[in-house]
């Protein structure tokens, strides 16, 4: 801690939460407009002057997502591509991070970070081409390809800095007893990091749900997900802002409380393992 | 674990049978369409025609580095919108972790809302704000009208459209700059800052010669972080202002999208593809070369 030692001025405790407040309010104030607009009936939601806490309730914004479009089938769509996308991931990436991390196998490392610089639309262009020519487009599994080039350096850089972190004489002690490198990483160091492993399973995850630019060209009529319904949903038909809020919050809600299980790794997913909390 | 022939081998060959299947992955899902991409921009093909791509060397690079003046534009607002919404996240998330660097009540809270806007869905969000930026019906120009400011038309102006998205850029980032620059402050070492006291050096020198050295490491990687995502946003300006009004927020991510998506232009956007990689990769270069010459 700097306190007191930086020689600061202490700001007295009703200035601090003051500052806290005003530098906090945008980051509240737009979830919290999200959300009571997708409670307000049309006639309030583009009222102006709006009103913000004196409004009638309706859930007829949710209603109308769920009887005008497919919005379960796009939901299902989002959970099968995130699940697949996260499942093979980890399937991939576990034992992938685990070997970087014991044999540092650092020029394996820097390709993978390579991969998270290059923009994505690098790697859309040709996607496009190959999966169009073998009839894949609007497939699962075109979808769950493309995401895992966002999730898979995530899940293996996160989880090399996990791995690091398993005490070197535990695994030698079990080899010592003849234990094989598969049983040291199955029985030894995976349960030491499912803490780890839950948090990258969450990551990727959410970045998986969140996918625009993969999914906006790979996915078609039956395998449209969350993201691009939502697109659709401006660029053409909807200008009930109910709706379109109603919608909105429907996406970010799954995706903000399962986050918060996992935030104390967010960050070091974030930053690619640069910054642990 | 079995330990037959099959066994021994496995454990023999542990450290190249591990990774295997995920290098193999990677070769597929990445190293392929890039070289892919690579080639192709060599050529001149269009998707939707019947042709043929035909090989043309260099010509794709030629043209966008001399004679397209639009993705010349293109590139210069992606610079530029990167260094204005990088730059205000930098101040702003170093402001609020220097105010947030003590103990108070709510530490946990705090963390939690700073997590939120950084894994909500960009789409959902840019769909958010474009309501809030509506010019007259929006709940901006009323925040503005009661601070007495006058009303701005945010993302549906082309003098305002790049400052309106790079606020949702802000929006969503600055809590990452925040949360690293915090875990920086808490390493620091409570020396220096005795002897300053001690010498009497006053508190705006003992951050300008003390903390910001120190924290150099970890904000520079920070910004790294930032600025390789911000050259290359897509999602919130594709679906808020699709690159308009009058191209006036096309990025080059933007700008290829459209050649390779609506023109089927597949040769000429994959060199924008390449063109932009070398801009994020340029700027990588640059901050880890500002990193490595810190002295600390």
């Amino acid at each position: 801690m700097v306190r007191g030692g930086a020689g600061r001025r202490r700001l007295s405790t009703a200035a601090f939460y003051a500052l806290a407040g005003l530098f906090m309010l945008p980051t509240v104030f737009v979830f919290y407009w999200m959300i009571t607009l997708s409670l307000k009936p049309q006639v309030e939601a583009t009222a102006y002057p709006p009103s913000f806490v004196r409004f009638s309730v309706t859930a007829a914004g949710y209603r109308e997502v769920f009887t005008k479009y497919p919005f379960f089938l796009y939901t299902w769509n989002s959970l099968v591509v995130a699940a697949g996308c996260t499942a093979l991931g980890l399937a991939v990436g576990l034992p992938a991070a685990y070997s970087i991390a014991r044999w540092r196998q650092q020029r394996l490392a820097v390709v993978i970070l390579v991969a998270r610089i290059i923009p994505g639309i690098a790697y859309l262009i040709p996607w496009y081409i190959f999966f169009r020519r073998l009839r894949m487009v609007d497939t699962y599994g075109a979808l769950i390809l493309t995401h895992l080039i966002v999730s898979l350096p995530i899940i293996i850089w996160v989880m090399i800095s996990f791995f690091e972190d398993v005490p070197a004489e535990l695994e030698d002690a079990a080899l010592i007893d003849g234990c094989s490198y598969l049983g040291v990483f199955w029985r030894i160091a995976l349960p030491l990091v499912k803490p780890g492993v839950v948090a990258t399973a969450i990551l990727s995850f959410v970045f998986s749900w969140n996918n625009f630019l993969f999914s906006v060209i790979l996915a078609g009529r039956s395998t449209r997900t969350l993201p691009i319904a939502v697109y659709t949903m401006i660029s053409y038909e909807e200008i009930n802002w109910g709706t379109l809020a109603a919608a909105a919050t429907l996406i970010t809600l799954p995706v903000l409380v399962v986050a918060l299980l996992a935030q104390r790794h967010i960050v070091s997913g974030l930053t690619f393992g640069a910054v642990k909390q | 674990m079995s330990s037959g022939r099959l066994g021994r081998w496995a454990h023999r060959h542990a450290r190249w049978l591990f990774p295997a299947p995920a290098v193999l992955l990677v070769a597929v899902i990445i190293v392929y369409p890039i070289a892919y991409t690579v080639w192709m921009s060599l050529q001149e093909w269009f998707a939707s025609s019947l042709t043929a791509p035909h090989f043309i060397g260099l010509a794709n690079y030629r043209k966008i580095a001399l004679a397209d003046a639009r993705f010349q534009e293109a590139v210069g607002r992606t610079v530029y919108f990167t260094i204005v919404a990088v730059g205000a996240e930098t101040v702003l998330g170093l402001a609020m972790a220097l105010l947030f660097n003590r103990q108070f009540w709510g530490r946990g809270l705090l963390r939690t809302l700073a997590i939120l806007p950084m894994v909500a869905t960009p789409t959902a969000i840019g769909l958010v704000f474009v309501m809030m930026y509506h010019p007259s019906l929006g709940v901006a120009n009323y925040l503005l009208s009661v601070v007495g400011l006058s009303p701005w038309r945010w993302t549906y102006s082309s003098q305002t459209a790049l400052y309106a998205l790079a606020m949702v850029d802000v929006w969503q980032w600055t809590p990452l700059i925040m949360l690293i620059a915090l875990a920086g402050l808490a390493s620091l070492p409570r020396e220096p800052y005795e002897a300053a006291h001690l010498d009497g050096a006053s508190t705006l020198r003992a951050f300008w010669h003390i903390t910001l050295p120190l924290l150099r490491p970890a904000l520079v990687v920070a910004v790294l972080f930032r600025a390789i995502d911000a050259l290359k946003t897509f999602d919130i300006i594709f679906v808020m202002t699709q690159g308009g009004p009058a191209n006036a927020s096309e990025t080059i991510n933007i700008l290829l999208f459209n050649q390779a998506f609506s023109y089927f232009n597949m040769g000429y956007a994959s060199s924008m593809a390449v063109a932009l990689f070398a801009v994020v990769m340029g700027a990588s270069l640059i901050l880890i070369k500002v990193r490595r010459t810190t002295t600390w």
